[in-house]
């Protein structure tokens, strides 16, 4: 019997000694336990009851993954609120797979998919449409408010709920999620207090125009690995309000910041809502101050390695949304591409180019117009993530191309700048 | 000899081979091919992590200062428990993060895993601990450089 070390409520402690039953015992012990190597003081309740779960893919392996959720159901435990997941690894429509890579995925790697898709469903899964990395989008719905407790573990979603939205979550592990989800309870610690969510690093942006979103997160990242840093210099690129473009930047930046390290909350002075609100008042006393230039940016993304065996041959395929594409996204990415391919003459993109993004984001965009656009250049739309695509390893001789450094971090796809990869598929 | 106290996360005794990280560590990038592909040890996949790329993991202690990189972290620990080619030992010179956290409890608590762990054993030892160099591990949380 484990003797936990927090201090918990009758009902909690009943909870733990088993009388709800043995699984919903397990799980209490795994939130207790977990917080208990923090010494958070007590469980929380989860206010935003809605869940997200980072674990969305079938992969065969994962056999402790269906172990623990076949033992969930039998219990008749579930998320009581719903959840929304993570993106399906899968989509033959829009992303070209050979038929052996059609075989590999279906049968072997992500052999589990429909069997844990079940299982989910039973758990708490909201509908079939819910798979997104970015729940948080305004046509998907999975919004906290500001100050809502969270039981979330997708390290991107986490990023933006507690930067963007002033949610509070810390960076949990997948099967925490749904633990936490179950049981209604997380543990106070970290980014759920305030001292937790002060910033021991000022960061200064002193780039000569806009960073792109997705390297600053990285050189941030890479710099304050899990620390919280305070960005100032940011708001004369971006304004003082979050519109849908500046939240999209600040997606990937965070994104970013993320995968390169390990931010769980970053700040961004005069605009992200804890920065409007408390301003300078978040930084520790012995904060640290670290200068980004274009010098800095530059010297970041020159040290990321190349990993295709042939680095003198051009790409194979493109893949553009690690995080999702938000719809102001898809409808600058159409424009982009359609403009480049009118500047060079061309009718279609180079390399295969594939787009990512939720699918009520990408239900909304085949109602527009531009959706025949950006099919007109050659790209394709899907629901994928793109990291699962890159899980199957015959797809580590090919020569993959992205501008999202969470998807570079994690494969063997090579990083460009934005208009770099522009130009590669349209010029 | 050298020796180093931290706080005991997961008990137990270990004696051999030390890999050692000086960055913190990605677990998904750094176990996953070896998992996708199910082998039988971990050879590292993570290509940002000069240290310990492509060496073996698996029965061998591993010194970092922490995990970083995807949340899906602390289900791939569980994961490579359950698949038994876990490292022996993980030994944090800072405190331990949240996703390695929740590894070491799904391991213990859903696959009664034996992986030793010990945290806070101090910048100084990350300095001091060198790749293939013999160490032992006690069960209050010492590690010694043999």
């Amino acid at each position: 019997m484990y003797e936990p070390k927090m201090k918990l409520t009758k009902e909690q402690l009943d909870i733990l000694n088993g009388k709800e039953g043995e699984t919903k015992a397990k799980i209490m012990e795994t939130i207790v336990r977990y917080g208990d190597i923090f010494d958070a003081p007590k469980l929380v309740k989860v206010t935003h009851g809605e869940g997200h779960l980072v674990t969305s893919f079938g992969l065969s392996l994962l056999k402790p993954v269906y172990r623990v959720m076949d033992e969930i159901i039998k219990a008749n435990l579930k998320v009581k609120d719903g959840f929304t997941m993570d993106p399906r690894p899968l989509d033959f429509e829009n992303v070209p797979y050979s038929p052996i890579d059609k075989l590999i995925n279906k049968k072997i790697l992500y052999g589990a998919q429909d069997r844990y898709e079940e299982q989910l469903k039973k758990v708490g899964l909201i509908n079939k449409d819910a798979f997104t990395c970015a729940c948080y989008f305004k046509s998907v719905g999975n919004i906290p408010k500001k100050g809502d407790i969270l039981s979330w573990a997708e390290s991107s979603a986490v990023n933006y709920a507690n930067s963007v939205l002033g949610a509070r979550c810390n960076r949990n592990s997948g099967m925490i999620d749904v633990m936490g989800s179950i049981l209604g309870y997380v543990p106070l610690f970290g980014l759920l207090t305030d001292e937790g969510r002060k910033a021991s690093w000022k960061i200064i942006i002193k780039t000569s125009k806009k960073p792109e979103p997705q390297i600053l997160g990285s050189v941030i990242g890479i710099k304050v690995m899990e620390d919280v840093p305070y960005i100032v210099g940011l708001d004369k690129f971006l304004g003082k309000e979050l519109t849908d473009d500046v939240s999209s930047y600040l997606k990937d930046m965070g994104a970013a910041t993320a995968s390169n390290g390990a931010v769980g909350l970053y700040h961004v002075e005069n605009l992200t809502p804890e920065a409007k609100e408390l301003g300078t008042k978040l930084l520790k006393k012995d904060y640290k101050e670290y200068v980004i230039d274009d010098a800095e940016m530059d010297r970041i993304y020159k040290s990321y390695p190349v990993m295709w065996k042939h680095k003198d041959k051009e790409g194979q395929l493109a893949f553009i949304g690690c995080p999702h594409l938000s719809l102001a996204q898809l409808n600058g990415w159409t424009d982009t591409l359609v403009n480049a391919l009118k500047a060079s003459g061309k009718k279609k993109v180079n390399i295969k180019t594939v787009l990512c993004t939720a699918p009520k984001v990408k239900e909304e965009f085949v109602k527009t117009p531009k959706y025949q656009e950006l099919l007109g250049t050659g790209a394709t739309l899907t629901c994928i993530c793109p990291l699962m695509y890159t899980s199957n390893p015959l797809t580590h001789g090919r020569r993959l191309m992205t501008c999202s450094n969470k998807l570079r971090t994690y494969s063997l796809a090579r990083f460009y700048k934005t208009d770099d990869l522009v130009d590669k598929l349209c010029k | 000899m050298t020796q180093f106290k931290g706080r005991v996360l997961a008990s137990g005794t270990y004696k051999g081979k030390v890999i050692v990280s000086h960055q913190g560590v990605n677990t998904l990038a750094t176990f996953q091919s070896s998992v996708l592909a199910g082998k039988k040890k971990v050879i590292c996949s993570d290509q940002n992590n000069k240290d310990i790329y492509n060496k073996n993991l698996t029965g061998i202690a591993l010194a970092l200062p922490q995990t970083i990189g995807s949340t899906t972290g602390g289900m791939v620990l569980q994961v490579v428990c359950s698949m038994k080619i876990n490292p022996a030992c993980l030994l944090f010179s800072e405190s331990i993060d949240s996703l390695a956290a929740a590894g070491v409890v799904l391991a213990k608590v859903w696959e009664n895993s034996n992986i030793v762990v010990i945290d806070r054993l101090g910048k100084k030892f990350l300095d001091t601990i060198k790749t293939d160099e013999d160490i032992e591990v006690k069960e209050d949380g010492t590690v010694i450089l043999l």
